[in-house]
């Protein structure tokens, strides 16, 4: 996934490097794999075509926000605001279905875009960290939602047949979402791995002065990925909202977390400069999979799987940080 | 950095003049004139009773942000905060039966096993700050939810004591607060263990090199955040005599977050403000109740939250390292 920074690199990589970037980057994929294994062995009701599909439906949304989270962290950034970004663009999204499905489509994207634009500029022009101002994001833009839904009162009733269907509609089992996700996952991956913007993109979060210094332009770049990340979580929960038929108010707090936890686990390295979306799309169904798995079983709660996600999470990043060593120690 | 500023007598210009007092005194300036606003604005604004609420809903963000204020003093983060409240809670429930002082040592136990966890994780395996503490907020928010599932009221006169009783005319709560901020203020400004926790969050390296235990300071300031945030999960279940994991002390880490940057700590490290991160912590409960006591809506107050925030680090922004 990362041939631009490996093409940095100019040493040739030894043997035991070798494998532990294979596992740095491709971990996630095979971890996916041997869950899969292990549940279709344990549950006959797992490796079903049904419960595939639930697993594809219900992972759909945080993989369109994912996507727009790798492009961040692999610039050395952050975005906290997404799980907010999801919420209000769902609350907006029901609101403007009623002036039809290109008003409800986008007023979201325009409104969480802007905000997207915002955040960028602030991180690219004065150096604030990423981190604070997707923060300050987060809390103003849930404040902008319950703003637009009279406190939380209000809730918007989806009012666009065609709008809903973009949502609830399903062609060979599988709905809309699912295929628009697989639609941006090949886009994201061009824009990533086949452009100057997405080399730049490596370039900044591998070493940001170095970019500069090779002509790269820095801050256009650092802003425009908040710009897709907010433009992605907005189209998520647009498009959360046509599936519920309903722009709830309650949802997608904290989703920020789960969305940065599969990106990690998906073996994009928080310092930047390296991962990709293959890895973020098996972290993604990763988190689908164990939530499945947690499912069979009946007794466990939903609580018990954020227990799993919060020890996996610590599991691979502490993996990640040992390989990272036995790279540079070799 | 002020140090590094005396280090090199360069001429500040006046804009980043400006925004040094505005980061270190800009936090009492906006208090005192929402104080002035309250007093002219607000009726009933005067009276003890008010005084009251308002120091005790405070308590338990000042008492979080302490620890917070410390762990950002490493130049780290701890986002873990509000789910290590809820599992104190959790664990007074669970441990009741035993007495109330079990159950509270048994909450501070597990708030220092907690943050053992994310110091440990950050020290040891170098793992960032904020990753360490998101898989913790995680995992721990869902475990104290798995050992209570559902809001669960009890009645024990001890707890009822420690959360609702007053000493002297103040409540305990707001004592307990106070206490701990001079604890911690003489902990920064006093004791070897504050200057090594500024030299860690100042320069890391250098402080490697000048042979401090930098590993186990970092994890006792982590301990140091867990067993606060404990402290004030076992206080607020205390005053509500009922724990609800699922709800209680979410989002703190932002409230924390936001009074200790807004109180002049900056987020680059190697600088606490002690006294700054609780007038952060009254900036922004005083914010809360004059929206509030006007009839402005709570999406407000997130709002005006959201360009403290910035505008406090943006005013910190001049004196990075």
């Amino acid at each position: 996934m990362t041939a631009t920074v490996e093409a940095a690199a100019p040493a040739a990589p030894a043997k035991g490097e070798r494998a532990s970037q294979i596992l740095q980057h491709h971990g996630a994929l095979m971890v996916l794999a041997a869950t899969v294994l292990i549940g279709a062995i344990a549950f006959d009701s797992f490796a079903t075509p049904q419960n595939a599909a639930n697993i594809a439906v219900s992972s759909s949304f945080i993989a369109i926000i994912a996507i727009g989270m790798t492009f961040v962290i692999i610039s050395g950034g952050i975005d906290l605001s997404v799980g907010s970004s999801f919420v209000l663009a769902g609350v907006l999204a029901a609101y403007g279905s009623r002036y039809g499905v290109l008003v409800a489509l986008l007023l979201p994207l325009a409104v969480c875009g802007t905000i997207g634009l915002v955040q960028g500029l602030l991180v690219a022009r004065t150096g604030m960290a990423p981190f604070i101002v997707t923060l300050a994001g987060l809390l103003g833009m849930r404040g902008l939602m319950l703003a637009v839904s009279g406190e939380g009162a209000n809730t918007y009733l989806v009012e666009d047949d065609a709008f809903a269907s973009l949502g609830q509609a399903s062609f060979l089992g599988l709905t809309v979402p699912v295929y628009i996700t697989l639609g941006l996952f090949v886009l994201g991956a061009i824009l990533l791995q086949r452009t100057g913007f997405g080399q730049s993109v490596y370039a900044i979060g591998g070493n940001e002065e170095a970019a500069a210094l090779m002509g790269v332009p820095v801050a256009r770049v650092k802003t425009l990925v908040y710009v897709i990340s907010g433009l992605l979580a907005g189209l998520a929960g647009a498009l959360n909202a046509a599936r519920l038929s309903s722009g709830v108010t309650i949802l997608g707090a904290g989703l920020e977390l789960d969305v940065i936890a599969a990106v990690v686990i998906g073996g994009t390295l928080l310092t930047g400069g390296a991962g990709g979306l293959t890895g973020t799309m098996a972290g993604v169904l990763l988190l689908g999979v164990i939530q499945s798995l947690i499912n069979q079983v009946g007794t466990l709660t939903s609580s018990f799987q954020q227990v799993v996600s919060g020890a996996f999470l610590a599991l691979v990043v502490v993996v990640q940080r040992l390989l990272h060593r036995a790279q540079h120690l070799s | 950095m002020a140090d590094t500023a005396a280090v090199l007598p360069k001429p500040l210009g006046s804009r980043t003049r400006a925004l040094a007092w505005l980061q270190r005194y800009g936090v009492y300036a906006s208090v005192l004139a929402l104080l002035l606003f309250n007093v002219a604005f607000t009726p009933h604004f005067l009276e003890v009773a008010n005084f009251r609420t308002q120091l005790i809903q405070v308590a338990p963000i000042v008492i979080v942000s302490l620890g917070m204020a410390l762990v950002i003093g490493t130049e780290g983060i701890d986002l873990s905060v509000g789910s290590v409240m809820a599992l104190s809670s959790a664990m007074v429930v669970l441990y009741l039966g035993y007495g109330a002082p079990v159950a509270i040592v048994a909450a501070l136990v597990a708030g220092a096993i907690v943050g053992a966890s994310g110091g440990a994780l950050v020290a040891y395996a170098g793992v960032q700050p904020i990753v360490a503490t998101l898989a913790l907020l995680v995992g721990i928010r869902g475990l104290a939810n798995v050992l209570v599932p559902q809001l669960t009221e009890f009645r024990n006169p001890t707890l009822i004591t420690l959360g609702s009783r007053s000493v002297l005319g103040l409540p305990l709560v707001v004592i307990i607060a106070a206490v701990l901020t001079a604890v911690v203020a003489f902990v920064v400004k006093r004791t070897i263990f504050g200057r090594q926790l500024v030299a860690v969050g100042g320069n890391r390296a250098a402080a490697k090199l000048s042979g401090l235990p930098v590993r186990r300071i970092l994890v006792t300031v982590y301990v140091l955040s867990g067993l606060l945030a404990a402290v004030a999960g076992v206080l607020a279940t205390a005053r509500l005599q009922a724990s609800d994991p699922t709800s209680l002390g979410l989002l703190m880490e932002l409230s924390a977050i936001t009074a200790v940057v807004v109180g002049g700590t900056p987020l680059t490290g190697g600088r606490v403000r002690v006294l700054g991160t609780v007038m952060g912590a009254l900036l922004i409960q005083l914010l809360q109740a004059t929206l509030i006591k006007h009839n402005l809506p709570q999406s407000w107050t997130q709002m005006v939250q959201a360009v403290i925030i910035l505008a406090a680090v943006y005013a910190a922004r001049g004196r990075k390292k």
